[in-house]
């Protein structure tokens, strides 16, 4: 009898009792290690000075959260590898001549402006990363579309990325852009490195093909339309790989707190996208739009939630059935 | 044969490997023995017996308060010891009847009926009434009533629930293995009062012994088949077993005979079989005592009243303590305050786990990562109805379905930011239906 008394009383919590594996933090690490060969490839594309600018800017976005945390005496989140998600996005997304000072800006205004300021990991309305970035291409426009330290670039590209070249009426040799030895920013070349990535975060169970895969035929289909070559195969692949299209399409479109939770918002959201980049890039005066195209279409998130709650399980039948008995 | 299931669901760590090799045991308890007169949905039973009265074993000792109630009947021989308040599994006081036993077993004589097939509907419904055969499976809704639905020609499925989907549960599973038989003729029970429905046998594709055991001794007769079902949490829900087995769809406002089906699970099969077949009540049951912290896993046949310290014990004990003790399967069961709680018929197992997930992680922000959409099998947005719990938003929760909530904790299980969102839904589908409720009555008082 004392022995069962003395027996610590056990747990009493509300059902269920056990969990799955994947937390936040293991799903951040998921999406940093998907990040890694986009990563590797551009420091190999771009030199040291890429890994430079990536570090740093990792730190300074972790260190932001870190002080806000304190600042505000909210529990440290840095735990959850968000920051550095964001971090490593920013820096994919910045021109590897960019001074270091600019990551670490960049980097800084992500998490404390865009998403610490609008309450932490989950309540920001915009992608971090994105915000930074666009926040960075209107103040620094120069530093930001500076690709001339990348080797060869006066020679091969004359002076340009490769959707400049295009948008020139120019053509992009289309292997070089697959593979990703061409100018731009450090992560976002080489479609191989970014959908070897793609392919880990779907086998893993951490982004499905509904927001990635709508936004890249949405785009294929705007382009063959509005692109001003018809169906011209070179062209769209220039157009698919070339910019931050693969990296956007993948790793910031699918971020979880700034897109729609319901299935078909999705696909909704999806197309938004893709017709939002094709408007920006053609009729628009910068060859870029991924970035402009996710921030704007993540203002718009709220709303194809609203108009896109999924019907509850065995309740259309119902509605059915109603309509039946009124008739 | 073609493998079925639902949308949704999750797969935990199934944990029956435990105890599923280990034949069912027989155990007969000693000293006391504790009978809630409320082991079933609707209104409680009416004692019978007073403090002193000696009882023999399948006496009856509470009468049904209603129709949509049942009788409670004693599993051992002994005295009552008085009629008082008492914990149950699942927290509550309720009133019970407790018995002495006097460690004989002297049993009512029973009846067995030479034909069941010469009997008539009202018999056999009567039988299963008179019987107190409840929905074992853990809802406990008195079977005779849903035996008698509207329009009986309708039924066109007798679905037996042979899921088992609950990690750990094992008792289903050894019910099936060692009697098929009286699976199969519980089964043929139900299906002589519905004239047009076919009885299936649905069975998660984990137990292929199963599968082919029942399949090989229906294989001549043509009312009869099996189902093999995908191994997924909540498969043996209601809902989600009509739609795997028929494709047809049910919400929360409907009977499964809305859908033309009668769903019953296999403890209780087995419960109507002894109740016609055999004229013997609901005194016993299969019950799995298992966990990584229980020593010997095994699956017992119990007098019900049993309580579960006693059945623990049976089991050899703790070999590990355990952080968590639950009554039922770690999705849906319920987390013990202690053991010295009584079995009853609905109470199907108890768990004692060295780790508690859902204590152990802490609650951090939601992502918004839409696993909870994926898992559940209601089709639902579980972290938004969560937050309109939170906030009390009444009305946008009923505008996302959060009423369709089956309460199966798929959500809570895969949420990477460990948010107890079952929890929350549960708290607010109570209050909801609680609203409802008064507003009913309300507009029946101005009537």
């Amino acid at each position: 009898m004392s022995e069962t008394e003395e027996k610590k009383m056990p747990n009493v919590t509300s059902s269920p009792h056990v969990r799955a594996k994947d937390d936040t933090q293991r799903i951040m690490a998921y999406v940093i290690i998907a990040l890694m060969p986009a990563t590797v490839f551009g420091v190999f594309n771009f030199g040291i000075r890429a890994l430079l600018i990536i570090v740093s800017t990792i730190a300074a976005s972790v260190l932001s959260e870190y002080i806000y945390c304190r600042i505000v005496h909210k529990k440290n989140t840095t735990r959850d590898l968000s920051a550095v998600v964001t971090g490593l996005l920013l820096a994919l997304n910045l021109p590897s001549s960019a001074p270091i000072w600019l990551g670490i800006l960049g980097g800084a205004f992500a998490i404390i402006i865009v998403k610490e300021l609008f309450g932490g990991l989950g309540q920001n309305f915009m992608n971090p990363a994105l915000g930074a970035r666009c926040f960075l291409l209107i103040s620094f426009a120069g530093l930001m579309t500076d690709f001339s330290d990348y080797p060869g670039f006066q020679d091969t590209f004359g002076g340009a990325t490769p959707l400049a070249t295009l948008k020139a009426g120019k053509s992009v040799d289309t292997m070089r852009l697959i593979l990703g030895n061409i100018p731009g920013t450090i992560g976002e070349t080489s479609m191989i490195a970014i959908v070897i990535g793609a392919i880990f975060l779907i086998l893993m169970g951490v982004i499905t093909l509904r927001i990635p895969g709508t936004y890249i035929l949405t785009f294929a289909v705007f382009t063959i339309i509005f692109g001003g070559h018809g169906f011209d195969m070179n062209f769209l692949v220039n157009e698919l790989a070339g910019g931050g299209l693969m990296l956007g399409a993948f790793f910031m479109a699918t971020d979880y707190v700034t897109s729609p939770i319901t299935p078909s918002g999705q696909i909704i959201y999806g197309i938004l996208l893709g017709v939002m980049t094709g408007i920006f890039r053609f009729f628009g005066s910068s060859a870029e739009g991924v970035s402009y195209a996710i921030i704007f279409s993540n203002l718009f998130v709220p709303l194809i939630e609203k108009a896109t709650i999924p019907r509850a399980f065995g309740i259309r039948r119902e509605k059915k059935e109603k309509k039946a008995k009124e008739a | 044969m073609s493998l079925r299931t639902f949308k949704g669901g999750v797969h935990p760590f199934e944990g029956k490997d435990l105890s599923k090799s280990k034949p069912v045991k027989d155990l007969l308890p000693k000293g006391e023995l504790v009978f809630p007169v409320s082991q079933h949905i609707g209104a409680p039973a009416k004692p019978l017996v007073a403090k002193g009265d000696t009882v023999l074993r399948g006496q009856k000792i509470a009468e049904a308060g209603g129709f949509v109630s049942s009788p409670i009947y004693s599993s051992v021989s002994g005295t009552v010891k008085g009629i008082e308040k008492r914990r149950t599994a699942t927290g509550d006081m309720v009133d019970s009847i407790i018995i002495e036993s006097d460690g004989n077993f002297m049993e009512v004589g029973f009846h067995e009926t030479e034909d069941v097939t010469k009997l008539s509907n009202k018999e056999i419904i009567s039988k299963i009434q008179e019987a107190g055969v409840v929905g074992m499976g853990g809802a406990g809704f008195p079977t005779h009533v849903k035996l008698s639905p509207k329009e009986p020609d309708k039924i066109d499925y007798i679905i037996a629930n042979c899921a088992e989907c609950e990690p750990y549960l094992t008792s289903d599973y050894r019910e099936m293995i060692e009697e098929p038989e009286k699976l199969i003729d519980g089964m043929k029970i139900v299906l002589q009062l519905f004239p047009n429905a076919k009885g299936v046998f649905a069975i998660e594709n984990n137990k292929p012994d199963c599968i082919e055991q029942i399949s090989n001794l229906i294989k001549d007769d043509e009312k009869l088949s099996v189902q093999p079902l995908l191994t997924k949490y909540p498969q043996g829900g209601e809902r989600q077993l009509i739609h795997a087995v028929t494709g047809r769809d049910i919400n929360s406002k409907m009977l499964p005979a809305d859908a033309g089906c009668i769903v019953d699970n296999v403890a209780t099969l087995m419960a109507i079989y002894d109740a016609v077949k055999l004229g013997i009540p609901v005194i016993n049951r299969v019950f799995t005592v298992t966990g990584d912290a229980v020593c010997e896993p095994r699956n017992f046949r119990i007098c019900i009243g049993t309580s579960y310290q006693e059945l623990l014990d049976a089991a050899g004990g703790l070999i590990h303590d355990a952080k968590k003790e639950i009554s039922g399967g770690p999705m849906m069961g319920f987390a013990l305050y202690g053991l010295d709680v009584p079995t009853t018929k609905t109470t199907s197992a108890l768990l004692c786990l060295t780790e508690d997930a859902a204590s152990e992680y802490e609650e951090t922000a939601c992502i918004n990562c839409g696993r909870c959409v994926d898992a559940c099998p209601e089709g639902l947005v579980p972290s938004r109805l969560a937050d309109y719990s939170k906030h009390g938003q009444k009305e946008e929760f009923e505008k996302w379905y959060g009423l369709e909530c089956v309460e199966c904790g798929s959500c809570s299980y895969g949420c990477p930011a460990r948010r107890p969102l079952a929890q929350y839904i549960k708290t607010m589908k109570k209050q909801v239906l609680a609203d409802k409720k008064k507003a009913a009555a309300a507009a029946k008082d101005k009537k």
